[in-house]
């Protein structure tokens, strides 16, 4: 008896087993090179390619996990169905109810498995200078010169040119419900148009002037949340020229859903001319800018109005909030 | 209200109230349609409505920003308040506390015959389970219409049903109503039934705090569906500041809705805790309480310290919104962040409130339809305690990308992927009893292996979400949506229509139709993943969460979803028309044990006395001696003389 249960056991085991290591490998192998190359966002930048690798290396991983418990619970559906003819009596004794080896077993690889992802994670992150996300007002992982580039965009002799290796400061300022994008390096202009020189290491400055707002540069592998009074910084690397999708990501408000644009990644030498006439265009509206800073502070009617001398084209709130009601523009 | 004793001429008796008992009956205990009941509780919210926004108008339409922004959300607040007081009060909720109060002796509730107790507020843990039912029903039907409205609006990327605030504040509605209905839909229903029956109890520890948890739960869907006519809210479930401040009055409902909502859950967690822990029977030992029971303990543990943030946190916001406080103004030296952690700490712990419940009725459920043993049961409980304790841990992963110190981000990381070792138990638990077992494929069943299926893609692409560069493509947008749809409604309410169709013969002694139950099943299962499958490729494509316009080349994903899910609300209305037809309308005598379990509860009489067993039984062993010949009985049910009815402890209208 004991016997005979011990060869059905392994035969059991076997069976799934097999099914299992066929179908994983076929499984991985047509997804490592037919989906692979495809997994969004693509390999504009150093960020997304990073993030290409990361997505298809967990599902490489996940796939035989689904599959696992798939085949097996196909298998128990075919083979132990009460209703399959001549069904095997249950299996009964104390192996029914805990058997060491299992349980040892799954809780052996299950750990091994989320340490290891853990691992993976962070090294990862780490080395690909955030991964493209927010990294807060202090970022620990950057690209080399970055934190001299950012302490450099806060004095007036900010610079950048092409082909030196430098790391271009880009100022992401969102408000309900437009993003703007500032160019420390380039005068302090702001601009509704992102345009990103090609090879280049870029620090995204995300700042909000009313509610928190996300700003995701979709292709770029960008994500970083914009919260009012704060500077979140993210890194990317852009390695192909092209245009990409912005879009908010963070609920703020009725119109969120319209809260995108585009922007584009040209050639150093074409985003030099770009920025460099676009900075003689503005030099009349930036100097009622406010002076570039991390941060804006809207006064207590919020939305901005205090600081914007557009007449305020930028939209406020109608519905008071602190002190007394707004006056219309 | 008074609570004043009048003239009557009949002693009202029933089963546990002792016939000898010659006392007048006080008005709040009479059980004619002149005592309290639903519609003096309408009338008690209708008036508290109005009186609270009398005093708010009353109170403050003198400061000038209330003048000026013609907006009072002060008044707004106190008529939701005072609605919610109103309700409690007409319902008889306060009966027993203010009596006590002011040094009365308790009246006690009655226990009205017939189909009235189910309008009343009744103490019997079996009547608040049925009442549960349809107040889950009636949250999880209106939150699924305003889904069926989400998806009409996303067939076409330009051409809009709804305009862009009307939409944004159906999602927020929608989100809302259904994370309500998720932490009770199976706490609240088969929770208050079952745990006394399961664990060998006459009732729960505090009838009272049961009953108030019920009706207070009631009280929170008026509260939040007050949001419509009031406006709506733009901010989603999640509430976000300084959105939040920003908001109109709609606001002002979502904060107390969850404040209300926050009161019954720590009620029902408490109740149920103190109840696992004190009320088994003797020698139900902590290795002999059936596994639902212990998901249930995990459950109420993470209800009673996880909800005091939430109601802490909506308190902030409301006193931000009504007296000026900036608990979540920046500018004014508050911080956005502190809602996001406040309202995380509470999110993490609560999506394991809206999951335990789950794996409990699946391990609960597969011994039963595999005549075998539930495999690595030690392994399930501690499981679940583990994942309980952990789930404190993790929040800080809903905000990746939010600008917090990124030393944090990869310790979250880790916490997050160690969640999945105790999750993951639960397929231990699962594959193990399926393991050469002789399976009886009944509806039940059906929808435990769904869960299964469901809850493996929901709980790997929470490994994605988990990783930071992952995350960084995946947070914010439809990859986020589907993965907690595939969770929350692919685990938990495919679990709770398992226990239905399993435990409703017990609670009803009738048949849920089995054909029916079969069309239901797969529709549901077939729909559900056609509906949110595609949504992971959706969000991977770009498509942030809560938008009503997209890329023009998401079209044809997001129509073929959005055709899915109008057949999947399709098939909830077979799961109604199932529901009615074999409840009420051809109802169909269930057996005694219709599925051949060994658990307790279905060791007792069909309909369940209000006392549940005649005798506190004494458990001899666990409940899972399936296909184990010679195994000892379940419970010794005694021959001795029955207890004595009415005795402390042995009642169902003991005072709490
Ligand atoms: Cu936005």
């Amino acid at each position: 008896m004991a016997n005979e249960n011990s060869t059905n056991e392994t035969h059991h085991l076997r069976n799934i087993t097999v099914i299992w290591l066929i179908l994983s490998v076929i499984v991985d192998l047509l997804f490592w090179f037919l989906v692979g190359p495809h997994v969004p966002p693509g390999t504009m930048t150093s960020s997304a390619k990073g993030n290409q690798f990361d997505f298809t290396f967990l599902c490489l991983m996940a796939l035989p996990v689904l599959i696992g418990v798939w085949v097996y619970m196909g298998y128990a559906i075919r083979i132990w169905s009460a209703k399959r003819p001549g069904a095997e009596e249950p299996m009964t004794g104390p192996n029914a109810r805990t058997n060491k080896t299992a349980q040892v077993s799954w809780i052996v690889i299950t750990s091994v498995a989320v340490l290891f992802l853990a691992g993976f994670g962070t090294v990862e992150l780490v080395i690909s200078q955030g991964s493209g996300g927010g990294e807060g007002p202090n970022p620990i992982w950057t690209p080399p010169g970055a934190t001299k580039a950012e302490a450099a965009a806060l004095t007036p002799k900010a610079s950048w040119s092409a082909n030196s290796n430098q790391v271009l400061t880009v100022q992401v300022i969102a408000q309900q419900w437009k993003f703007t994008y500032r160019y420390p390096q380039f005068g302090g202009f702001e601009t509704t148009q992102l345009v990103l020189p090609a090879n280049t290491n870029i620090a995204f400055n995300v700042t909000s002037l009313d509610v928190i707002h996300s700003f995701w540069a979709y292709q770029l592998d960008v994500k970083a949340d914009a919260n009012p009074q704060q500077n979140d910084v993210a890194f990317t690397q852009t390695k192909q020229l092209g245009s990409f999708t912005v879009r908010c990501s963070e609920l703020c408000g009725i119109w969120h859903g319209t809260m995108f644009n585009s922007g584009k990644v040209v050639s150093e030498a074409a985003f030099m001319s770009w920025a460099q006439s676009t900075e003689q265009a503005n030099a009349q509206n930036t100097a009622d800018l406010p002076p570039f800073a991390w941060t804006y502070v809207p006064d207590a009617n919020g939305a901005a109005g205090g600081y914007y001398t557009d007449g305020n084209v930028t939209p406020y709130s109608t519905v008071e909030i602190y002190g007394s009601k707004q006056s219309a523009p | 209200m008074t609570i004043s004793a009048e003239p009557t001429t009949e002693v009202v008796t029933s089963a546990v109230v002792p016939p000898s008992s010659p006392v007048k009956t006080p008005w709040s205990q009479r059980s004619g349609w002149l005592s309290q009941h639903l519609g003096t509780a309408i009338v008690g919210a209708v008036l508290g409505y109005v009186f609270g926004h009398w005093l708010g108008n009353y109170v403050a339409s003198g400061y000038t920003y209330i003048a000026n922004s013609g907006q009072n959300s002060i008044a707004d607040a106190l008529a939701l308040i005072f609605m919610t007081f109103g309700w409690l009060l007409g319902i008889g909720a306060l009966n027993y506390p203010l009596a006590k109060i002011v040094g009365r002796s308790a009246p006690e509730e009655v226990i009205a015959k017939g189909w009235t107790k189910y309008v009343r507020y009744s103490t019997d843990h079996k009547v608040v389970g049925m009442q549960y039912i349809v107040g889950v029903l009636l949250f999880l039907f209106t939150g699924g219409l305003l889904a069926m409205a989400i998806r009409t609006e996303l067939l076409n990327p330009t051409t809009h049903v709804f305009s862009a605030d009307t939409y944004i504040k159906i999602v927020s509605e929608h989100g809302t109503i259904m994370m309500m209905m998720a932490t009770s839909i199976i706490v609240g229903p088969l929770g208050n039934y079952l745990v006394p029956l399961m664990i060998g109890a006459r009732r729960m520890a505090f009838p009272r705090i049961e009953a108030f948890s019920f009706w207070v739960f009631i009280a929170g869907y008026m509260v939040i569906f007050s949001a419509l006519p009031y406006g709506g809210f733009p901010t989603g479930w999640t509430g976000y500041a300084p959105l939040q401040t920003q908001a109109g009055p709609g606001m002002v409902s979502y904060l107390l809705g969850f404040a209300v909502i926050g009161l019954g859950m720590m009620a029902a967690g408490f109740n149920i805790a103190v109840t696992i822990i004190n009320y088994r029977a003797p020698g139900m030992t902590w290795s002999r309480v059936p596994i639902f029971v212990w998901s249930l303990l995990a459950t109420a543990a993470l209800l009673t310290l996880a909800t005091p943030v939430l109601f802490a946190g909506g308190l902030f916001g409301l006193l931000d919104k009504t007296a000026q406080t900036a608990f979540y103004v920046t500018e004014h030296g508050g911080s956005s962040f502190l809602w996001e952690n406040l309202f995380w700490f509470f999110g993490h712990p609560e999506v394991y409130i809206m999951a335990l419940p789950g794996f409990g009725i699946v391990g609960e459920l597969i011994p039963v339809f595999c005549r075998k043993p539930l495999f690595a049961y030690k392994v399930a409980a501690a499981g679940m305690i583990g994942v309980a304790l952990l789930s404190f841990f993790v929040w800080q992963h809903h905000l990746f990308q939010s600008g917090i110190n990124p030393d944090m981000r990869p310790l979250f990381m880790l916490t997050t992927e160690l969640i999945s070792i105790p999750t993951g138990f639960i397929f231990l638990v699962g594959m193990g009893t399926l393991y050469r077992a002789k399976i009886r494929f009944e509806v039940p069943m059906l929808f435990c292996m769904a869960v299964f299926f469901n809850f493996l893609i929901g709980g790997i692409t929470g490994v994605f979400l988990s990783d930071v560069p992952v995350n960084v493509t995946v947070h914010g947008g439809f990859f986020v949506l589907s993965h907690f749809h595939y969770t929350i409604m692919g685990g938990l309410l495919f679990a709770f229509m398992g226990g239905l169709y399993y435990w409703l013969p017990k609670m009803t002694g009738r048949m849920m139709n089995k054909k029916l139950g079969l069309v239901h099943f797969w529709t549901m299962l077939v729909f559900f993943n056609l509906t949110f499958f595609p949504m992971f490729i959706i969000g991977l494509l770009g498509q942030p969460r809560r938008v009503f316009t997209y890329a023009k080349n998401l079209q044809g994903l997001n129509d073929f979803s959005s055709v899915s899910a109008f057949l999947l609300g399709a098939s909830f209305l077979v799961f109604l028309v199932n529901f009615m037809w074999s409840m009420y309308i051809n109802p169909v005598m269930a057996p005694a044990n219709p599925w051949d379990s060994l658990g307790l509860e279905w060791q007792t009489a069909t309909p369940v006395p209000s006392y549940n067993f005649e005798r506190i039984p004494v458990i001899m062993t666990d409940p899972y001696h399936y296909g184990e010949v010679g195994a000892p009985a379940l419970a010794d049910f005694g021959d001795g003389p029955p207890a004595p009815l009415g005795s402390s402890s042995t009642t169902g209208s003991d005072p709490a």
